[in-house]
């Protein structure tokens, strides 16, 4: 088995042999071995995407809106990841994104999954059949994750969850009431004595 | 009163750096302290009657056991060397997370001794090589056989039997990544699982050389008495590997630099300094000096060092008896403000390093504190102001962006790596080529190339605005906003400038592991010792932290 510190290594090194910066080959070493780390084919997918770009570097993004593609080009996930990451709280506002054209769609995970943390908000990823939901950096939710590798996505949505809860209020208050039965019955006696502050208190 | 921090902009120039000596944050002391109480025990000892063959040692606490599994192979004179493109060793082992299985021992057998060659797993912590210093080894196998104890000076001269020449961790050739153990408590200092391997390493040595002589002899043949295997460590030839490292963790290396400012903060603010605090400060000093008259090397560089720091002592010594009493407030703060204006480099290191010895309070709680998530730190802020970049860097870079670094003594060199076995290494990049493929480890340049391109663009636009056409210096920004908060974590010299010293970046970083004798055998290798005058496993539960300073002759 590879160790994290091999992955993070070498696919910072390969980066920068396919012609990243080094900057941006350290994004990639720590994208890789968080998908790896995710269990997701994050090597895989990296190999095959540097493979296909080693002669033909791809474009930028330079402004990132509502909807994105490049004329005639496919978009390349490890710059889009990198600018959503760093534009992100400029990006929050606009709730939800649309790219087309993303190769590899899957290696702009990790980026978008930082985001999650660092504004802490979930984020629901859907491409092609697969969606994800992002959960603060912590786990990745796949559904629908047939291949290992989907070298295109025709169409990215990626969508800012608002923090609410993810359960109905029936449900909540049945779990309080049990919750309840861990507490002690009062009485006058430690009403009075067992608790701090008296009951009126105009300090 | 209270001393402040010494400005980073002094502390991390590379002569600074490379005058560093042990001290009580070193990590072989720490390591001892923290598992002086741990069971140690031989478990295997399964050697032939050239000491060829396998065996395991463990230290035992509670539920935790770490194994050192070793290997001994014969090899030949011509296929011993201390490089890294070697291919076999004298020895090799590997430190196993518990108690090895049957089938792990077999596992590691077919693999520890080929090292990167072989692959272990995540149950190894650690994994090392080591051959013999072969005239001392013969001498003592010689010696113990015909029941007699080995020359005492021919043993001086060396001060091991065996030296390592790689020591790996952290998830190379398949070993534990970092977080797999990183909340183990008694691993929280830096490298302490390097720091146990070596040590059982050098307790494998002794006992192997025990057993080759009592098998070669054995009506006649004794063993090697306590008092000379304990003044014998475990030697180290270490190369330009080390030196990457230190740049390419900025944290790990402020961590280790803030806890030794802190402590010299803290004790130069000490008011009342107590007798029998003073009196530990003496003793080791005195008993330290022993460790220089014993320090040999044949390096011209060093010989200058060694020399500089004993007129350092003989001058301190004259202003500590005629200046300093425990009567004087705050005499930390003289002692150092003295020593600071007298003496060199070499000196002032030195005296800091022992004025700490008197203090477990202070440094105990520090040492804990020397690891580094630098995961936490990695993400780029880039909603920040470039107007703030560039006030950080003039606040943190202030010599690295007065070199100019258009004219070529101050790019002479780069660092590359290796194809074979990765190996870092410098060249100069006007003699050889690979230039293009320099490792990104020119920070002082690439800082200036950030300062004026912010200099040219717009102060209030935001760096993640800046980035979208600036990447190839995406790198740097990282670590300036890293500089801000850790403001030790930047070596504050040009390091592929002409005049480049090396091996002042290997010294620091082997400063910290605790090693004593650094032998120079070029600008960019050198021979250091390790655990010279440590306690052996059986002493460990009754030792005291000052034994680096025991008669190191």
């Amino acid at each position: 088995m590879k160790t994290l510190n091999e992955i993070d290594t070498t696919a910072k090194r390969a980066s920068k042999a396919a012609g990243f910066s080094w900057g941006i080959a350290e994004e990639i070493g720590k994208s890789i071995e968080s998908l790896e780390l995710f269990g997701l084919p994050g090597v895989t997918n990296l190999n095959l995407y540097l493979k296909k770009i080693k002669k033909n570097h791809p474009e930028k993004l330079n402004k990132i809106e509502k909807e994105n593609r490049l004329k005639n080009k496919e978009l390349c996930p490890i710059y889009c990841g990198v600018t959503f990451l760093d534009k992100c709280r400029q990006l929050e506002t606009l709730q939800s994104i649309k790219y087309y054209n993303v190769s590899y769609p899957l290696l702009i995970l990790p980026f978008i999954s930082k985001v999650s943390e660092l504004l802490g908000k979930k984020i629901l990823i859907e491409y092609n059949k697969s969606s994800f939901l992002l959960n603060f950096n912590k786990f990745i939710f796949s559904k629908n994750l047939d291949n290992q590798v989907d070298s295109l996505a025709k169409e990215m949505r990626i969508e800012f969850l608002e923090n609410k809860d993810f359960f109905s209020e029936e449900n909540w208050k049945e779990l309080y009431k049990l919750s309840e039965e861990t507490f002690v019955e009062e009485s006058e006696s430690s009403k009075t004595k067992g608790a701090g502050a008296g009951f009126i208190d105009n300090e | 009163m209270e001393a402040q921090l010494r400005d980073p902009n002094t502390v991390m120039k590379l002569s600074k750096l490379g005058s560093f000596h042990q001290s009580k944050f070193s990590f072989l002391r720490s390591f001892l302290k923290e598992f002086k109480d741990w069971d140690f025990k031989r478990d295997l000892f399964d050697l032939d009657e050239n000491g060829f063959g396998k065996a395991i040692y463990s230290f035992k606490k509670n539920r935790r056991t770490y194994s050192l599994v070793s290997f001994t192979n014969k090899i030949t004179d011509t296929e011993r060397s201390d490089r890294v493109i070697a291919t076999k060793w004298d020895a090799a082992f590997a430190l196993h997370d518990g108690i090895p299985s049957q089938k792990d021992i077999e596992r590691l057998s077919e693999n520890v001794p080929k090292q990167e060659a072989g692959r272990v797993t995540c149950k190894e912590l650690s994994l090392a090589r080591a051959n013999k210093s072969v005239r001392i080894f013969d001498h003592v196998v010689d010696s113990l056989s015909q029941g007699k104890q080995p020359d005492k000076q021919l043993l001086s001269k060396v001060g091991y039997l065996y030296r390592t020449t790689a020591v790996y961790g952290s998830g190379k050739c398949g070993l534990a990544d970092r977080f797999r153990i990183k909340d183990r408590k008694e691993i929280c200092g830096p490298f302490r699982l390097e720091m146990m391997l070596v040590y059982l390493v050098r307790q494998f040595t002794f006992d192997q050389i025990n057993h080759i002589a009592k098998l070669k002899n054995p009506n006649k043949a004794i063993k090697l008495d306590n008092d000379i295997a304990r003044n014998l460590g475990i030697g180290n030839s270490t190369g330009l590997g080390l030196a990457p490292f230190i740049v390419n963790h900025p944290i790990l290396l402020n961590n280790w630099i803030y806890c030794r400012e802190k402590a010299l903060k803290e004790i130069r603010s000490i008011e009342k300094i107590e007798a029998k605090d003073f009196n530990i400060f003496l003793d080791c000093l005195n008993r330290s000096k022993i460790n220089i008259d014993s320090w040999l090397t044949e390096s011209d560089y060093q010989k200058n060092k060694i020399k500089s720091l004993r007129s350092d002592l003989k001058k301190f010594n004259q202003y500590l008896e005629n200046n300093c009493s425990v009567k004087i407030q705050h005499l930390w703060n003289k002692i150092y403000t003295w020593v600071e204006s007298n003496l060199s480099n070499e000196g002032i290191e030195y005296i800091v390093s022992m004025i700490m010895e008197p203090y477990d309070n202070i440094t105990d709680p520090l040492i804990n504190k020397m690891s580094a998530q630098e995961e936490k730190y990695f993400t780029i802020p880039a909603h920040r102001k470039l107007k703030e970049v560039k006030k950080i860097i003039e606040n943190n870079y202030k010599s690295l962006i007065k070199i100019d670094y258009e004219d070529k003594k101050n790019i002479t060199n780069f660092w590359f790596l290796s194809k074979n076995k990765a190996e870092p290494r410098i060249a100069n990049r006007y003699q050889e080529y690979g230039s293009e493929l320099e490792q990104p480890l020119a920070i002082g340049r690439d800082v200036k190339q950030l300062y004026h391109r912010i200099l040219e663009a717009n102060q209030n636009d935001t760096v993640a605005e800046f980035l979208l056409y600036n990447d190839d210096l995406r790198h740097i920004v990282r670590r300036v906003f890293i500089v801000e908060q850790f403001p030790y974590s930047e070596i504050q010299d040009n390091i592929i400038g002409a005049s480049l010293v090396p091996i002042d970046l290997l010294r620091l970083k082997l400063s910290f592991f605790g090693a004593n004798k650094f032998d120079p055998k070029s600008d960019k290798w050198l021979r250091i010792n390790m655990y010279q005058g440590a306690p052996l496993p059986h002493e460990l539960k009754f030792s005291n932290d000052t034994w680096i300073y025991n008669s190191l002759v």
